[in-house]
């Protein structure tokens, strides 16, 4: 399943030749170059990827690694996986110069273990590429060595959350590590690290041979570029598109399809639930903010199952480890279990919004701090509609 | 200050290891200050200094659960979190190291709620009641809702077992319906001990911590050191308590009920009791026990004076071997045994190389064997009918006083290992105040000992009071160190090492003229690794004698000490049993009367005869990590 709409961004007839001159450029060249692009990471948190990798290229270390997440583990998420199978060549350029802009030597791609199918062909796709000594050591007589190497992942969800992920590449439970430090200080083996989404990889390669200026002719100024959606959910054409960012919920209800739409999930589980009076809300990292999840809700579907079906992956998907998001998502799931037996008082309910937010504040990492969020918006959005039906 | 502290073989996750951490990645700032605002005052502090341990130097408190001092750094029970202004979270105060100017705010109406909530959590997974629990009146958890005014259970409360208590082990019993996850215990286990048996299992909600296979704690390669316990913060593991069967021992009139204690315990039981880290209580612990009702009190001292006679003459035994017939087979150093944990440890991790381990019993053993041997026949009191209890500091000493080995006297040579926190509480139970109690001495035969068995408590105890005993015997003068104490095997330095030059010595010991008499001490398990890797290197061929304790500080930070333990408070237990022994009469192991009268009497074929082989030495088991 190719990209659905226009492919600007990322067009099917990517010139994997670019490499050899991207190469050409010095380190600092290509920060600049994405600096200058303004993009921001594709994985959920959006954190400027230029300054990432200067952070990761300032810090003085024997080695460096750049990790490519491909984890893939928010629910209604499937782009990467669109990326990884039909734009590769995209993204291990995008990883390559990761490594040359940062110094590593080494790269590695952190598998999602249900894409295990995909395995042989990346494999092939890099012996292939280090035959043609586009990987290996002094690629294309540059003096760049860099290889790339793939790591599977075994299920959990909280294993793309980028520090977990190191965890559970270096042998151990998939544990978020109290930050700082970050990785781009201390990462896979206390090695400057930088992991970055398989988008993100892939919008490198395009701005570094098409421009920062042409990037930032899409978007907004805050969320310049384009952005791989995948919509999933009650629409006629699900799938993935290319949008630039700025678009609105409403624009994208129409580009897939949608009718009799009672509410839009941006962000996947762990992201927002919006009702119609707010489908005018932009997807940007200033608004309405996503790492690719839209998953469409139409008038037949209930608010309250849909709750608790995210909280039931949140109990299940916490690592553990912090009170807050171990404990606090069970409470909130109890809770969704007390109101569709019709014995949750409003005032509890109260509570529980209460116990959301020192989630979102305490929790240790980003899964639980982002968990309460479907259980905040959809009880403050469809209060009526899951109270009176009970 | 936060460390980096990752090396190759590392066992413990980075997740939960400190991490020095620099300002722009520049290591060569850490350390400078920084002005940071606190609640609205400006202070200076070291940059890569945690927000805790700056607010603890402007004693301003901040609630902690799952930060321990001694341990490296989970950040997870979240208790702690604190406002930095500019930062959408809250952050928790025990990890996060100050690196930029930041205002800091540590009990804003959002950090109070937080941290309600955090205990609201843990209590709506927490089974049981406080007045029920081993740990009513020094639990953390208690602590904390009493600190944060919890007058109800907000998220509900269990009510009934959902998991199984772990009796299996002589040593350490696990209730993990208690258990708040705070990992202090797994990360004892794996980064302070470097044992690894304890590590979270499951995810999610169902996350609980667990051994290997979830097998019970007795299959697995426990060394039963206690250590883990002396840092849960809740009643989820404590010691195996056997102080009921003591009790129903004592209330039988037809039984002779005999305690040892060790010296550890005195050194630290007045903690029990509301005293401060420091202050030796041995006599009127000897009271404390006569009014509960033991029949005799000894002191262990006396066995661990006659632990350096055997262990001494072995070590002069081995050297003879090695230097006058050049016997290859001997092996050197010679690794000190009398730490339970430290024995079960090399059997499990080095059982290769268990010959270099001293083939003498614990004090605690030897003194068993020869209460229901020497003692019995001497009193003529039917050995059959003695009870011997052991007052010890230590968890492993329940396990150990349990192996099929320690029947040397036809019976269990001792009978039960008691914890101080365990005879602490059967003080409180006879309703005695300790602190008030009159003095009063041991009792004899035993009574009397040596300052040297004193200071086996703290780390570097044995080595010194072998030293004490060992030069003199092959020079005939004492150590040359001033007033006896040899500071080199004292402090609390992981590793120690040293050497004494042997010179102008006695005819006898003249092979041994001008050897330099190397040493080494370590304690704690983490240590004791590091020293048999360097054994396995081979870079401890001229080295003669090895002092290993399996608890860090040695016996006063034993698993069965009262609880807390820092490194602050075990100093203090050191410093304690230092000064009581240099104001002891007698201070050297072999001037010991009633060791010299044991050997005239009793052992009458000298340390290391034949008699003492049979009942104050000891075989080791090849154990293996890998158990069936
Ligand atoms: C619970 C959790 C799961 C995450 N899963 C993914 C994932 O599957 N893929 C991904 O790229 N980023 C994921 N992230 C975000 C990563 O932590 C990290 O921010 C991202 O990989 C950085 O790359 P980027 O800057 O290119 O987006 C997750 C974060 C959290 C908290
Ligand atoms: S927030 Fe959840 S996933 Fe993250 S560290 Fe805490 S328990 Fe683990
Ligand atoms: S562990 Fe602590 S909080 Fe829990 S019942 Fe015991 S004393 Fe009370
Ligand atoms: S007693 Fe020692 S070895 Fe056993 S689990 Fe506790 S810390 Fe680990
Ligand atoms: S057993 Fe004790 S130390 Fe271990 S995690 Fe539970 S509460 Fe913490
Ligand atoms: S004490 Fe800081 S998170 Fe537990």
């Amino acid at each position: 399943m190719p990209i659905i709409n226009n492919k600007e961004l990322f067009p099917t007839d990517y010139n994997d030749r670019i490499l050899i001159e991207a190469l050409k450029k010095t380190p600092q060249d290509i920060i600049y170059e994405i600096r200058e692009s303004g993009l921001k990471g594709r994985g959920g948190a959006g954190f400027p990827t230029g300054t990432k990798w200067n952070l990761a290229s300032a810090a003085v270390a024997e080695k460096k690694f750049v990790v490519c997440n491909a984890d893939e583990g928010e629910p209604g998420t499937f782009k990467d996986r669109v990326l990884l199978t039909d734009y590769l060549p995209m993204v291990i350029d995008g990883i390559t110069l990761g490594g040359r802009a940062i110094g590593a030597q080494k790269g590695y791609i952190y598998l999602r273990g249900e894409y295990r199918y995909m395995l042989g062909r990346l494999e092939n796709y890099i012996a292939q590429m280090i035959s043609e000594n586009r990987l290996g050591n002094n690629i294309l007589g540059t003096g760049f060595d860099f290889t790339i190497e793939i790591r599977l992942g075994a299920g959990a969800y909280i294993c793309g959350e980028e520090s977990a992920l190191i965890e559970s590449m270096e042998g151990h439970r998939g544990e978020a590590r109290n930050r700082p430090p970050f990785p781009v200080n201390r990462g896979y083996f206390c090695y400057p690290t930088i992991v970055n989404n398989v988008e993100t990889f892939a919008s490198v390669a395009v701005i570094i041979s098409k421009g920062a200026d042409w990037f930032k002719s899409f978007g907004t100024s805050k969320s310049p570029g384009k952005k791989l959606l995948s919509v999933s959910g009650d629409c006629r054409k699900p799938g993935v598109y290319e949008v630039p960012f700025g678009i609105n919920v409403k624009e994208l209800l129409k580009l897939v399809d949608a009718r009799k739409t009672k509410a839009v999930q941006i962000g996947g589980a762990s992201g927002y639930c919006l009702p119609r009076s707010q489908f005018d809300r932009t997807i940007s990292f200033e608004d309405a903010s996503t790492g690719g999840s839209v998953i469409i809700f139409n008038q037949t579907r209930d608010m309250l199952s849909v709750l608790k079906n995210f909280q039931e992956f949140f109990v299940e998907e916490s690592c553990g480890q912090c009170t807050p998001c171990r404990v606090g998502n069970k409470k909130l799931l109890d809770g969704v279990e007390k109101i569709e037996q019709g014995e949750c008082s409003i005032s509890y309910i109260r509570e529980l919004m209460d116990l959301g937010r020192s989630m979102q504040m305490a929790s240790k990492c980003g899964l639980g701090q982002s968990a309460p969020n479907s259980f905040i918006s959809i009880v403050t959005h469809f209060e009526n509609e899951i109270f009176s039906s009970r | 200050m936060m460390e980096y502290s990752k090396k190759n073989g590392d066992r413990a996750p980075v997740a939960s290891k400190p991490l020095k951490v620099a300002p722009h990645g520049l290591e060569s700032d850490i350390g400078s200050k920084v002005e940071v605002e606190i609640n609205g005052k400006a202070y200076k502090v070291p940059i890569g200094m945690t927000i805790l341990d700056a607010c603890k130097k402007q004693n301003i408190h901040i609630p902690t659960l799952c930060y321990h001092e001694d341990l490296c750094l989970a950040g997870v029970c979240r208790i702690c979190v604190v406002e930095v202004e500019g930062m959408r979270s809250l952050q928790a105060a025990c990890t996060y190291p100050i690196t930029n100017r930041m205002k800091i705010k540590t009990s804003s109406e959002q950090v109070r709620k937080a941290r309600r909530h955090v205990i609201d959590l843990l209590l709506s997974e927490h089974y049981g009641e406080c007045y029920s629990c081993h740990r009513n009146g020094n639990c953390e958890l208690q602590k904390l809702s009493k600190e944060y005014g919890v007058d109800s259970y907000r998220f509900g409360h269990v009510i009934e077992r959902r998991h199984n208590v772990d009796h299996s082990s002589y040593s350490v019993v696990r209730d993990m319906d208690k258990c708040v996850l705070c990992k202090r215990c797994v990360r004892t286990c794996i980064d302070l001990q470097e044992v690894g048996v304890l590590e979270s299992t499951n995810r999610g909600y169902d996350t609980t911590i667990t051994t290997f296979n979830d097998l019970p704690l007795a299959e697995v390669i426990c060394i039963n050191c206690g250590q883990c316990i002396n840092r849960c913060p809740t009643a989820a593991l404590r010691a195996n308590d056997p102080s009921h069967f003591i009790w129903e021992a004592i209330d039988n009139p037809k039984k002779h009920v005999v305690c040892q204690t060790a010296p550890s315990p005195r050194a630290a039981i007045g903690e029990e009791f509301g005293l401060a880290p420091g202050h030796s209580m041995t006599k009127q612990l000897n009271t404390a026990l006569r009014m509960i009702g033991f029949d005799r009190v000894f002191d262990t001292n006396f066995a661990a004076d006659l632990t350096i006679m055997e262990e001494g003459t072995e070590l002069l035994l081995r050297l003879k071997r090695s230097l006058v017939n050049g016997d290859k087979s001997v092996h050197l150093p010679q690794f000190t045994s009398c730490s339970p944990g430290w024995v079960k440890y090399i059997e499990h991790f080095y059982p290769e190389y268990l010959d270099y381990l001293s083939s003498c019993k614990s004090p605690q053993q030897m003194f068993g064997s020869l209460l229901k041997t020497f003692y019995a026949e001497e009193h003529n009191i039917d050995p059959a009918e003695i009870v011997t209890v052991a007052i010890m500091p230590c968890s492993a000493k329940k396990f150990e006083c349990n192996r099929p080995e320690m029947t040397a006297s036809g019976f269990k040579d001792v009978d039960f290992g008691l914890t101080t926190r365990e005879l602490a509480q059967m003080i409180r139970e006879a309703g005695l105040r300790l602190p008030e109690l009159p003095p009063s001495n041991f009792d004899d035969p035993f009574g009397e000992a040596s300052g040297a068995g004193l200071i086996f408590g703290a780390t570097g105890g044995v080595m010194e009071a072998a030293l004490r005993t060992a030069y003199e015997l092959v020079t005939g003068r004492t150590v040359p160190f001033e007033n006896l104490n040899i500071e080199a095997c004292r402090g609390m330095e992981g590793i120690k090492q040293a050497s004494v030059l042997l010179t102008g010595l006695k005819p006898e010991w003249a092979f041994l003229e001008g050897v330099n008499l190397k040493f080494m001490i370590a304690h704690g398990t983490a240590n004791a690794k590091k020293v048999m890797e360097m054994l396995k290197a081979g870079e401890l061929a001229d080295f003669h004698f090895i002092e290993i304790m399996g608890c860090p500080g040695g016996c006063i930070g034993g698993g069965g000490q009262p609880i807390p333990t820092s490194g602050e408070i075990r100093k203090l237990r050191a410093k304690a049993i230092y000064e009581e022994d240099a104001g002891l009469p007698i201070r050297k192991s072999h001037e010991n009367p009633n060791v010299n009268y044991i050997y005239e009497k009793f052992l009458t074929d000298g340390p290391c005869g034949h008699k003492s082989h049979k009942l104050l030495h000891t075989h080791y088991v090849k154990r293996g990590k890998y158990i069936v």
